[in-house]
């Protein structure tokens, strides 16, 4: 789950991490109002939207006086911001954060995530704040300092020095970066983060460390534990298709192509993609209906998949492993009568009853196209468009 | 011989009163499974199907059972407090098929495990299944497996289940079938179970499937390369999947280009691997694997 930053940086300074004062809103009114109200001589009027790359996209611009704050905010309110981690189609912008201007001396990148290799919870600084992070990874490393935290010890001292040595800070900025980091770690550890990320971190020229901007990402296994974190969830951000999914149990994921899948298991499911693209098609959808693949959540999982105007034949391939073939055909012409299915529907079984659950498919009167196999399927449901 | 699992193996399920556990012990019985006891806290002195012994604690079950091994199905927000009590009770392999445990109880569970004689399947995972044995432990339909030589090693459960009834289909049979999961912190890991199949007389050749996210599958090749002596049938799902997305197991997902099933690809080649573009084809692809190596299978 995400939040935004306006919400990540409340939890930062529940938890004692210094960010700049800001006031959330709504209208350009309410910005004017909030920039006069913070009273620096410079305001930043941010976009809030679940994803980066906003700065490049527009979506943040500073404003030298109340006025200004609200002819910028009148023109990114409402605006479709279009960045790389956004859709093709842009994220609205609904909400902005006005934050108090600051006299910045320099910009560093830090991050904070599970580094899977050692399953260590891991801080990633650098000196190339403010660009983007992920190219100074990829073309300099080296650049790239990195600190594994033990979970049995927690994050140490040491591991803040060597870090704040190695981005140059000197005198009283160590000691401040490095309470900056523990308690960075105990955002990360108390609320179950799955990413936390200050790009830029920045020391302003009185010496103070201070997140200027904050991106955080929830474990979703844990939010059952975080009713905070869940409190901030904000459902406009996110696909409505991939929300309603949710509600269902199901795993859903929303492309750009045109053939609808339903799968049990989330491998097979991948793997039902990859081998739709193989045979030159596209496919609509991830979605993995569980090992169960109960009639119930097959016929959701039909609606979810058909409330996609894209979609022009539905792939359904079940391994039905401790569910038997029967079963599952059963189900799915049940859901399929049920939302009066109008698109080609492709169907490959296997597992236990195999032959029982085609026959169930077969006297169903629906227009169903068997296969034996993956390939086969595929293949078929890309025929069936192009027919 | 096999591995992990085998003739010896004396299970305790944990959980074996919720719905789940239940249910799946009654199969792993039926599949005939040594299951010599269940824990579930409270209910101590009850029977499963009339005959299980149920304990309060793991430790009590290892007393009076003498079990070695452990499943576990106890629901996510209890589940890591499950492994770590498998751990203290010092039981040989815990496999855990419970889906969802927070990532930060995994770390500290994987932490505890460094200094164990536990060894940890999963989470996330379909279990472990060596039907030469006679031994399912785990949620895999028993009846897709047949006794063989080939051994199968997975992150995802239902591509396991294609390649073993592949395989089955093809006249052959399985070794030991294993399903790693695909959560971002888990125990044992790919080079983890090739290690034992190549030193397992009874593995002739082993199919291994991967999927985006991570770079355990990039780290397997590179041990393959070096020291893999039987042939290798390999898949990796989710070329065709987005970067950023979380595709169903926190794992797939491909994070600043890493991770991608190219580079998967790629190096599962460079190892020798032969690899199958489609799922549909892991068990001619294994056929073609062993040919190549010039050994018959059997």
């Amino acid at each position: 789950m995400k939040i935004h930053e306006y919400q990540g940086k409340q939890i930062f300074k529940k938890f004692g991490v210094p960010v700049p004062r800001g006031i959330v809103c709504k209208t350009p009114a309410e910005a004017e109002k909030a920039a006069a109200e913070l009273g620096t001589k410079v305001t930043v009027v941010k976009a809030q939207v679940h994803a980066g790359g906003r700065g490049k996209a527009g979506g943040v611009k500073i404003a030298k006086s109340p006025a200004e704050a609200k002819e910028h905010a009148s023109k990114i309110l409402g605006m479709m911001l279009k960045s790389p981690q956004t859709g093709p189609n842009g994220q609205e912008v609904k909400t902005l954060y006005v934050e108090e201007g600051l006299d910045i001396e320099k910009e560093y990148y830090l991050g904070l995530t599970l580094d899977r290799a050692t399953a260590r919870v891991t801080f990633m600084a650098s000196t190339e704040g403010g660009v983007e992070i992920e190219e100074v990874a990829h073309t300099d490393p080296e650049k790239i300092l990195r600190a594994a935290v033990d979970p049995a010890v927690g994050f140490q001292p040491y591991q803040g020095r060597k870090m704040a040595f190695g981005l140059g800070l000197k005198g009283d900025e160590i000691g401040k970066f490095v309470k900056f980091c523990s308690q960075l770690y105990q955002v990360y550890m108390e609320t179950d983060a799955a990413l936390v990320e200050i790009n830029p971190l920045v020391k302003l020229k009185n010496g103070e460390i201070v997140a200027l901007d904050s991106k955080m990402t929830f474990d979703d296994n844990a939010l059952f534990r975080q009713k905070a974190v869940v409190e901030m969830r904000d459902i406009a951000e996110e696909d409505p298709l991939e929300a309603q999914a949710k509600e269902h149990d199901l795993a859903y994921i929303a492309l750009e192509g045109n053939i609808g899948c339903m799968v049990n298991g989330a491998g097979l499911a991948m793997a039902t993609m990859d081998t739709i693209k193989l045979v030159g098609g596209q496919p609509a959808n991830f979605l993995d209906v569980g090992g169960g693949a109960s009639r119930e959540k097959v016929t959701a999982a039909f609606k979810l998949i058909l409330a996609d105007p894209a979609v022009k034949a539905v792939l359904v391939n079940i391994f039905g492993g401790i569910m038997k073939c029967d079963v599952i055909a059963e189900g799915v012409v049940a859901a399929a009568k049920e939302v009066k299915l109008s698109v080609p529907l492709i169907v490959r079984l296997e597992g236990t009853n195999v032959e029982l659950g085609k026959e169930i498919l077969k006297k169903s009167g629906l227009a169903i196209t068997p296969a034996d196999n993956l390939r086969q399927a595929a293949e078929k449901a890309v025929a069936s468009i192009k027919a | 011989m096999s591995i992990l699992v085998g003739k010896d193996t004396k299970v305790v399920v944990q959980g074996i009163t919720g719905s789940a556990g239940s249910f799946h012990a009654k199969q792993c019985l039926d599949y005939g499974t040594q299951i010599v006891a269940g824990v579930t806290p409270g209910k101590g002195g009850q029977l499963f199907e009339g005959k299980i012994p149920i304990f309060d604690t793991v430790e009590q079950a290892v007393k009076a059972t003498g079990c070695n091994t452990s499943v576990i199905f106890v629901p996510p927000p209890f589940a890591a407090d499950s492994i770590l009590e498998a751990v203290d009770a010092e039981l040989r392999l815990a496999i855990t098929i419970t889906e969802g445990i927070p990532v930060n109880d995994m770390i500290k569970v994987k932490r505890v495990l460094q200094n164990s004689k536990t060894r940890l399947i999963g989470p996330n995972c379909p279990g472990v299944i060596t039907p030469g044995a006679k031994c399912k432990i785990g949620i895999m339909p028993g009846h897709i497996h047949r006794p063989g030589r080939i051994g199968v090693v997975s992150k995802s459960g239902t591509l396991t289940y294609e390649a073993v009834f592949q395989i089955t289909n093809l006249g052959l049979g399985q070794s030991t079938a294993v399903g790693i999961g695909g959560d971002p912190v888990h125990g044992t890991n790919f080079i983890d179970v090739l290690d034992l199949f190549n030193n397992d007389p009874e593995t002739d050749a082993v199919i291994m499937i991967g999927e985006i996210g991570g770079s355990a599958e990039e780290e397997a090749a590179a041990w393959v390369k070096e020291h893999m002596k039987k042939p290798m049938a390999g898949f990796i799902a989710g070329v065709s999947a987005p970067p950023g997305k979380r595709m169903g197991h926190a794992g797939a997902i491909i994070s600043g280009g890493k991770g991608t099933a190219e580079e998967k690809i790629k190096a599962m080649t460079a190892a020798g691997i032969v690899m199958a573009a489609s799922p549909a084809e892991l068990g001619t692809t294994l056929v073609e694997a062993a040919k190549r190596a010039n050994l018959k299978l059997s």
